[in-house]
């Protein structure tokens, strides 16, 4: 601890010295910046037309089971019609810059051999759903699983043979049903940090988020503001890095102290409770989504789900997609600009080639002459760079200096 | 001779072994000149020399031989008489080591005291010179030789008790073979009262052979040996019991005498040059144009001057004045001249009907067809084959598929790759049926495959008759029956495929109503037995191919459905399901015999 102390001091000095000399931007300026960022929240929260809580989502239920019971009765085939969850469903949509769900369906029926377990499937799961909506309960993928799984009646085939098949159907429920999984009071596992200059109620406890010592406050997996409401908010922008070890590295150098910002990190690819609260951050709050990921294509991939929403989840992009977010590093150049040592380069094989280019053709980055030079010049270079690599530096450069001065700058891509 | 035949008290006579004419004669000159020439010959050389090759030269394979020749003789004289043949066939060890004592009894018309002597003790006794019938007894040597190899491997005599009327006592005959007189020595001779309920009939034979034997199990025994006996004559009933006390009961599944078959006069094609010169030998006919015109069929005044002119005869030439060579140039002659095919009438198929009951009576399978041809010409002899198949069922899956060969109902289980029953198998492509088959050899899958050649002159590859030989024209026969089945299979197949499937559909939707009723009822307070009731309505409507196959040639045979059916197709619901019942119009009067 007190090794750890003796450190930060010593870069507080550099990091003064710095900006005393002009090089590193001070605090003052990033603020400067960042307010220029911020856009007028919204007033609302955004939701969604046709789920609406709980009584919505029931109600879709009901209505959906209602027609299937109609149709069995008058002995017509049941069959539910179903959005096609499929990248080959998936719009772009030019003007509010995000992925949306075409509007082609797939027919699941009962008296289809290759559709009947799924239709039973589906109509078991709805009724699982049902029953946590009216006890108030949520349950994990997992748990739902078992809520499910039972042997049918004069047979010994089990209503699921995996955990695959319920999550699955209960993707399939999300579409049908127009309401997120979280809506549907199923969550994930919890994957995603944040620390920061905001104060959250979580259902009922209210949070300091400056004061979560050195782990943070886990995100969960549910963040609809009817279980994470934000009570205030002092921070000038959002913060967010690619995995929890850079994340760690800011949080114990106090980055979010000094600058003012909200801190955060999705493990990789963020999953939906990162996303929709850097969503809401954006929406309601109107900070700035600024990111720090590697310089790959598959950080370059982490960027467009925030930016554009994923096309998995491409019905739920309104809530979760994040248009104005900006991509501050690793870029390309930093190799020479930075002066880094050839250590840091990890070559790119023939499948991180073939993924660059299919991320340049996506119309979202195929119109944005800027990125399209910077995964050109990431394939030029023949390496890709993690922000590790700026440890080679010094052990805070990439929290004293690099962010700092990008922020400062305003060299983003967008 | 002919007269014999329609004897009422010489049945057996009829029923004695007619081998191929030249062998039964040259056997028969045999006996004479040992009777002549070699007095000190004792019994074993004489069996040693002339029996053992024809089926007595192993302990197991002389009970079978001897089991033959017994059932064989009692079928044959039962059906001459019109009787539904019920035989016993019984062994009991003796207290010597594999002596067995061979026990066959029948309910036929019984031997008459004098044609005892001949019957059991007389080798050839009865043996037609030149008949051409279609008739099992082609097939053995006569029950003597039985006798004869009982007398050499135990020393001890034969016991016959007779009936052969029903209001007068039987008679015992004890007896022993005489080979050097080539007749039968009485040992013991009375009035045997004491037959219990051996003739429940009225008539019949009791015949006890002491024999060295052994009984052993497998493909080539007296167990197989009846099984395919049975399923080639569904009107006979036989009781076998084994030595190790196992008894085995073959069922009657059919009231249908087999048709009398006809005997007719040989084909100027079908006879031999030895034929000939005995023919001639011994005709009544003083001329020659009499001669062929009354012993052959097919012979025209206009055939009779061309074959005659051949040896610079006529037909007004004298029978006793043909020298050998002439003879032999007519021979010659007659094989060259075309001829009207020989008739076909004489004979008598078991039928398909008959083969689908006897098949499906023994053999546990689920699927049986069979194919009579249309009579046909091999040499001057007619013939014709007639195939059936047995499928699945409790058949085993990976095995070869078994042949059963049947020549005029006898049937062969000997010799089997030499035949050309087992060839035509082979080269039946059995692919095509839904069948796999290596290459050149048997298919392979839950399958017996059976064939019989009736004719009145089976060519037979060696002496001791136990394998058909190739000919193109029979081969063809046994092919085109075969492919008829595998047809008949093929479609099945298919059909049981497709039923198959759509049963599956429905099973497999009738597994998730229930669990869909409840949920849809949860949710939406739907009374679920009404759900369930209406989604079972939708899905058997869905499926309803299913229940179309299951009438139409599913495994349920209906009643309504089968006046429709195949007639050479007969499916069943499991392997061990009765194959008929009382009203089954397909088993024609077999319900008299059942409600008796």
């Amino acid at each position: 601890m007190a090794k750890k102390k003796t450190v930060r001091k010593t870069t507080r000095k550099k990091a003064a010295a710095r900006s005393s000399g002009g090089a590193v931007p001070s605090p003052a300026v990033v603020a400067k910046k960042m307010k220029k960022l911020r856009k007028k929240p919204a007033k609302k929260a955004t939701r969604r037309a046709g789920a609406g809580g709980d009584a919505g989502v029931g109600k879709a239920i009901q209505g959906e089971s209602g027609r299937l019971a109609k149709q069995a009765l008058a002995e017509k085939d049941p069959q539910f019609t179903i959005p096609v969850r499929a990248n080959s469903n998936t719009e772009w949509d030019e003007a509010s810059r995000i992925l949306r769900m075409g509007d082609r369906t797939q027919i699941r029926e009962l008296f289809n051999l290759g559709q009947a377990r799924k239709f039973m499937q589906t109509t078991l799961q709805q009724r699982g759903v049902l029953e946590l909506l009216e006890q108030d309960k949520t349950l994990s993928l997992r748990g739902m699983y078992y809520k499910g799984l039972h042997t049918i009646a004069g047979t010994k085939e089990k209503t699921f043979g995996d955990q695959d098949e319920s999550d699955t159907v209960l993707q399939d429920l999300e579409v049908l049903l127009g309401a997120l999984r979280e809506e549907l009071h199923v969550f994930a596992k919890k994957r995603g940090t944040m620390v920061g200059n905001i104060t959250v109620r979580d259902a009922g406890d209210e949070i300091d988020c400056r004061r979560m010592g050195t782990g943070g406050y886990a995100i969960p997996s549910i963040c609809e503001p009817d279980v994470i409401e934000f009570v205030k908010c002092e921070a000038d922008f959002v913060l967010h890095v690619e995995k929890d070890t850079v994340w760690s590295r800011f949080n114990e150098d106090r980055f979010w102290e000094k600058h003012n910002c909200i801190l955060t990190e999705g493990s990789g690819q963020p999953p939906r409770g990162v996303r929709r609260l850097l969503q809401r951050l954006n929406a309601e709050l109107g900070l700035p989504v600024i990111c720090l990921l590697d310089c790959d294509p598959w950080g370059h991939y982490i960027y467009s789900v925030i930016k554009q929403g994923s096309m998995s989840l491409a019905f739920e992009s309104e809530r979760l997609a994040v248009p104005e977010a900006k991509f501050l590093g690793i870029r390309a150049d930093d190799y020479e600009r930075c002066g880094l040592s050839d250590d840091v380069k990890i070559a790119l094989d023939d499948k991180d080639i073939k993924r660059a280019k299919e991320i340049m053709a996506y119309p979202w980055f195929a119109d944005r002459r800027p990125w399209k030079k910077e995964i050109e010049r990431m394939l030029r270079n023949g390496f890709k760079m993690e922000v590790e690599s700026l440890i080679t530096k010094e052990i805070s450069y990439v929290t004293e200096t690099y962010v700092p001065e990008r922020l400062a700058s305003g060299d983003f891509l967008d | 001779m002919l007269t014999l035949r329609t004897d009422p008290h010489t049945p057996w006579e009829g029923a004695l072994p007619r081998m191929a004419k030249k062998k039964a004669n040259s056997r028969r000159s045999d006996a004479e000149r040992m009777a002549s020439q070699h007095r000190q010959a004792n019994i074993s050389e004489y069996f040693d020399r002339n029996i053992a090759q024809l089926g007595f030269n192993s302990k197991q394979k002389a009970l079978v031989t001897a089991v033959k020749e017994g059932v064989d003789n009692a079928l044959d004289a039962c059906e001459e008489f019109g009787i539904l043949p019920s035989l016993l066939v019984q062994t009991i060890p003796m207290a010597d080591q594999d002596v067995l004592k061979l026990i066959i009894r029948d309910n036929g018309p019984g031997i008459p005291r004098k044609s005892i002597d001949g019957v059991f003790a007389q080798l050839l006794y009865g043996s037609k010179f030149h008949r051409v019938q279609q008739t099992r007894g082609q097939q053995g040597i006569g029950i003597s030789a039985a006798g004869m190899y009982g007398l050499k491997t135990t020393g001890q005599p034969v016991r016959v008790v007779s009936k052969p009327q029903p209001k007068k006592p039987a008679f015992e005959v004890i007896l022993k073979i005489d080979v050097e007189r080539n007749c039968a020595e009485i040992l013991e001779e009375r009035e045997f009262t004491d037959t219990k309920d051996w003739f429940p009939d009225g008539t019949g034979v009791h015949i006890e052979i002491p024999m060295k034997a052994v009984h052993k199990k497998g493909r080539q025994s007296v167990d197989a040996y009846l099984e395919q006996t049975a399923i080639a004559n569904p009107h006979a009933e036989i009781e076998w019991r084994a030595p190790s006390g196992e008894v085995f009961l073959y069922e009657r599944s059919s009231d249908e005498l087999p048709p009398a078959t006809k005997e007719i006069d040989p084909h100027p094609h079908g006879v031999e040059l030895g034929d000939l010169e005995r023919m001639l030998k011994k005709t009544p006919e003083k001329k020659l144009g009499g001669f062929f015109n009354k012993e052959f069929s097919r012979f025209s005044p206009s055939k009779v001057k061309t074959v005659t002119a051949a040896a610079k005869l006529t037909p007004q030439s004298w029978v006793a004045s043909v020298e050998h060579p002439a003879i032999v140039k007519m021979h010659d002659e007659m094989l060259a001249t075309k001829f009207m095919a020989p008739s076909t009438d004489c004979l008598a198929p078991i039928d398909a009907k008959n083969l689908l009951r006897g098949l499906s009576k023994e053999i546990g399978a689920e699927f049986f067809a069979a194919e009579t041809r249309s009579p046909s010409v091999w040499g001057g002899s007619p013939f014709l084959v007639e195939a059936a198949i047995a499928y699945g069922g409790k058949l085993p899956r990976d095995e070869q598929s078994v042949v059963y060969r049947f020549a005029n109902r006898v049937p062969l289980i000997y010799q089997q790759s030499g035949c050309a029953c087992f060839r035509a198998v082979q080269e039946v492509a059995w692919k095509g049926y839904g069948l796999s088959q290596p290459r050149g050899a048997l298919p392979v899958g839950p399958l017996v495959i059976l064939l019989h050649v009736a004719s009145t002159s089976v060519p037979f590859t060696n002496p001791a008759k136990e394998a058909v030989a190739e000919h193109e024209e029979i081969a063809k026969e046994m092919k085109l029956a075969l492919q008829k089945c595998g047809q008949h299979l093929k479609r099945y197949l298919s059909r049981r495929n497709r039923m198959r499937r759509e049963s599956e559909r429905r099973d497999v939707f009738h597994r998730y109503i229930g669990e869909i009723a409840a949920n849809l009822s949860a949710i939406t307070g739907a009374v679920q037995e009404d759900l369930v009731s209406s989604l079972t309505a939708t899905a058997q409507r869905h499926t309803e191919a299913a229940d179309i196959e299951l009438d139409d040639e599913g495994n349920v045979i209906e009643p309504s459905a089968r006046g429709k059916a195949d007639p050479n197709v007969l499916i069943l619901e499991t392997a061990s399901a009765p194959q008929v019942s009382d009203d089954d119009t397909l088993f024609g009067n077999a319900s008299s015999r059942r409600s008796r």
